[in-house]
């Protein structure tokens, strides 16, 4: 990642750099770049709103994801097949004990 | 500014029930067997879209798990070797008819338009939470309609990166992928519902509340 001086957005453009910081940023959130990438995207950050902007929107969305849990709930296992999960499981006990 | 991390797949109760089982425990089954049904179930849902089809890969899942479970070499990794079960049963089940037909994502049309900034800037001067904001129900609704458009290939890595908290390697082992192109499916995904969950988050997405 490259270091630019700062002069951003002008006209409603999109400025290079941040198509750079945008390119990494859930390797960023995930904790997964290293201190220089991180001190390089913060430097940016700091002085750009539509990167600190989006930066906030992707990490909602991220934590969004985190809370999600399925609306219907599987049916409760018919009991023979209950069954069959133990006889599985037990033989496969027999197996590991005589290997 | 790290996001919270999902549950982690280290400390998945599953881990210690896994590993009670293998020395025979048998007060570890229901419970065990409850939570990987449930895991799983969620994951194929999501995956399959049908319900039969999900509660179909989630029996024949623990089914095959159980068949080798003195195979388990290491209960830590347990979470990740159910899903990779899952992942080719539920290969073999999916309808893709169902679904649209597989695309990538490129990085340009998910980037954000420079004019939605002010319109984001007024959604965080409320000052609410989106938690205080949206009912848990109807946020799960939004999101998994979300996730549902996702492609595939996509839809995939999110699922088991960013609900079921299983690490880029995991994921990368479950997969069959290498862990460069599950970051690069998981920015992309994650990029896409971001986009389609701007309008009930806030942010500078082009989604609009129902």
């Amino acid at each position: 990642m490259t270091r630019h001086s700062h002069s951003h957005h002008a006209h409603g453009q999109r400025d290079p750099r941040c198509l750079e910081i945008f390119a990494r940023l859930s390797e960023y959130l995930d904790g997964e770049l290293d201190e220089m990438d991180c001190r390089l995207i913060e430097e940016h950050i700091q002085d750009c709103a539509p990167c600190v902007e989006f930066l906030r929107s992707l990490r909602r969305s991220i934590e969004a994801a985190h809370t999600y849990a399925a609306q219907v709930e599987p049916s409760q296992l018919p009991p023979e097949v209950e069954s069959r999960l133990k006889q599985a499981w037990q033989e496969a006990l027999r197996r590991r004990k005589s290997a | 500014m790290a996001t919270p991390s999902p549950p982690s797949a280290a400390a998945a109760p599953e881990v210690e029930w896994a590993r009670r089982l293998l020395e025979g425990d048998a007060s570890a089954f229901t419970p065990f067997v409850e939570s990987i049904q449930h895991r799983v179930f969620q994951y194929t849902w999501l995956m399959c879209g049908q319900r039969e089809d999900a509660e179909e890969v989630a029996q024949e899942t623990l089914l095959r798990v159980f068949e080798n479970f003195d195979q388990l070499q290491d209960p830590a990794r347990v979470r990740a070797w159910v899903f990779r079960i899952a992942k080719n049963f539920c290969l073999m089940k999916r309808r893709r008819s169902v679904f649209a037909p597989e695309r990538e994502l490129s990085l340009d049309e998910l980037l954000p338009g420079t004019e939605d900034v002010a319109r984001s800037a007024q959604l965080e001067d409320r000052g609410e939470l989106p938690e205080q904001r949206l009912l848990r129900a109807e946020l799960n609704s939004v999101l998994e309609r979300a996730l549902r458009q996702l492609p595939d290939t996509y839809r995939s890595v999110v699922l088991l990166r960013d609900i079921e908290g299983l690490s880029t390697a995991e994921t990368a082992e479950i997969l069959d992928l290498s862990q460069d192109v599950v970051k690069q499916r998981l920015h992309r995904g994650r990029l896409a519902l971001r986009k389609s969950l701007a309008g009930y988050l806030g942010g500078n997405g082009e989604v609009k509340p129902k």
